[in-house]
């Protein structure tokens, strides 16, 4: 059975043979995207509610949270713009993307094999693309206008007003969104493997992505 | 900074009451100034710099008596001169002492994210603890007055302090005490409008019938009031604002947004963890494996 194109299939260490769903480049801009979230997500909760305002004691304390905060932004921002270059062309609704919203019920249950055909990405994984990239665009053009130390100052106080609540706004929608993506992550075995190690089995990519397994068994068989 | 004789009614970013036993019987503190006694002196200006140690840069001469010309981190009270013109061609010059207001419902203490940097005291002074203070700019945000500033070397928020530290030991702030023509008193708010009362009828017997307290209500009053002789136009007098309030978007921001953000995002984490409880895990059987290994074979049979 060894055939020559074997010398180039990815397989698991006991030699099950597994695709390449994210290359080194893409999973290192997606972490470098997620732990600056994460680091947002709690110096921004710090500065938001007093309930959380002891987290700030993870940064170094009030001052820093505030001086590091819009910096790990810009950060993210960039990272996160970075993805969409890359991953814009998979997020284009298609034909069953409706359809797969529709049995969002069967979704939800496990049943999978009711689903209309799925490519690299579903309905879901398309409408978090969407709500992410107006979420990050909202919180910078906001974040720049309530940034004290540097821009602040430039605009008129009540644009700093609607600023800052358009950034509460958009930060609660893309720290509920993070939770759902993360936690359908942690669901759906097998995909923190895939942007951990960049790869999954022939399984998991015909379980959950069937059109997205077969283009890559066509295009890389040739 | 913190001032233990002055009992806390109230603490920035902080959900719980502060310790309430002692009130002070008298009520709260207010200080009053009558416009119409103004000479623009700015004695005030000076009593300010001298007692709290806040030395400004020497600005420029902007063709105005405004000097400096707005509040800054080193002057937490400046004098503001109008020229207005009235209906009868006469020519006021209207000169009003800005500075903090005192809100007994503060927007910066509304708006403030650092817990214990802004507190209010039961007397009614509002006052920021700088060694709490983060630097975001929150309160300026907050505040319907634009009164606080931002130092850009130490990023912390300062203000009027209404000298608390000398009415925490029983006198008036330094620039009631400097005041030359007694236009600027201070005791119990209940005396000061008093006081203004008897201000404002001697105004109107005087001609200025529109003369009245500026105590807005928008924002629960002020411990900062004046005596306007043109109290229907309070923005005659270098934009005083008419109505002054918290903006509703503070409000919200401050409000309603955080607890219903709070629950949002739990109810979200929980969802997903119930989910998992009752659903389980979305997994791929040895079975789907064998299946798709040879959907794999016969793809690549065919195309070969």
């Amino acid at each position: 059975m060894s055939h020559q194109h074997d010398d180039h299939q990815l397989r698991d260490k006991d030699g099950h043979p597994l695709i390449e769903r994210y290359n080194p480049n893409e999973r290192t801009n997606h972490w470098i995207t997620a732990i600056t979230f994460v680091m947002l997500a709690l110096s921004g909760l710090a500065m938001f509610h007093p309930s959380m305002s002891w987290l700030a004691l993870l940064f170094g304390g009030g001052q820093w949270t505030r001086i590091l905060h819009p910096f790990a932004g810009l950060v993210m921002f960039v990272s996160f713009a970075i993805l969409v270059v890359r991953f814009w062309h998979h997020n284009k609704f298609e034909d069953g993307d409706k359809q797969w919203l529709k049995q969002i019920d069967d979704v939800l249950n496990n049943r999978e094999e009711k689903l209309p055909k799925i490519g690299k990405y579903n309905a879901g994984q398309k409408i978090l693309f969407f709500v992410l990239l107006f979420c990050m665009c909202g919180l910078l053009l906001s974040g720049i206008v309530i940034w004290r130390a540097y821009f602040a100052f430039y605009f008129p106080i009540p644009v700093i007003r609607a600023a800052a609540l358009l950034h509460s706004i958009c930060a609660f929608g893309i720290i509920c969104s993070i939770i759902v993506h993360i936690y359908a992550a942690l669901w759906v075995k097998g995909s923190i493997g895939a942007m951990v190690r960049g790869t999954v089995t022939y399984g998991w990519a015909r379980k959950h992505h069937p059109k997205w397994f077969e283009a890559v068994m066509r295009n890389t068989r040739k | 900074m913190a001032l233990q004789s002055l009992d806390i009614r109230r603490l920035s970013a902080t959900t719980v009451t502060p310790p309430q036993a002692r009130t002070p019987v008298t009520g709260t503190v207010a200080k009053l100034i009558d416009v119409s006694k103004c000479i623009g002196c700015k004695a005030c200006q000076t009593a300010c710099m001298e007692w709290n140690d806040l030395r400004d840069e020497v600005g420029e001469n902007h063709g105005t008596y405004d000097n400096p010309t707005d509040l800054s981190p080193q002057s937490w009270t400046v004098m503001r001169f109008t020229e207005h013109e009235s209906n009868d061609g006469n020519l006021e010059w209207l000169i009003r002492k800005d500075g903090c207001m005192h809100c007994e419902d503060p927007g910066c203490l509304k708006a403030c994210p650092a817990p214990g940097a802004i507190v209010q005291y039961t007397n009614g002074i509002v006052d920021f603890h700088q060694e709490n203070c983060i630097g975001c700019g929150y309160c300026v945000a907050g505040c319907p007055f634009d009164v606080p500033r931002i130092s850009k070397k130490d990023d912390r928020a300062y203000k009027c302090t209404l000298c608390s530290d000398r009415v925490a030991v029983g006198q008036e702030p330094a620039c009631v005490k400097t005041c030359p023509t007694g236009a600027i008193v201070f005791g119990t708010k209940e005396d000061m409008k008093v006081h203004a009362e008897e201000r404002i009828v001697d105004l109107k017997s005087r001609g200025f019938e529109n003369a009245g307290l500026y105590d807005p209500a928008g924002v629960g009053g002020t411990h900062v009031m004046y005596v306007l002789h043109h109290a229907d136009k309070p923005t005659l007098y270098a934009n005083l604002p008419n109505r002054p309030r918290i903006s509703p978007m503070v409000g919200f921001w401050k409000g309603w947004a955080k607890p219903l953000a709070v629950a949002g995002m739990a109810a979200t984490a929980l969802a997903g963890f119930f989910h998992y409880t009752r659903v389980g895990p979305n997994e791929v059987s040895k079975d789907e494996e064998a299946e798709a290994l040879a959907e794999a074979r016969r793809i690549r049979e065919e195309q070969s």
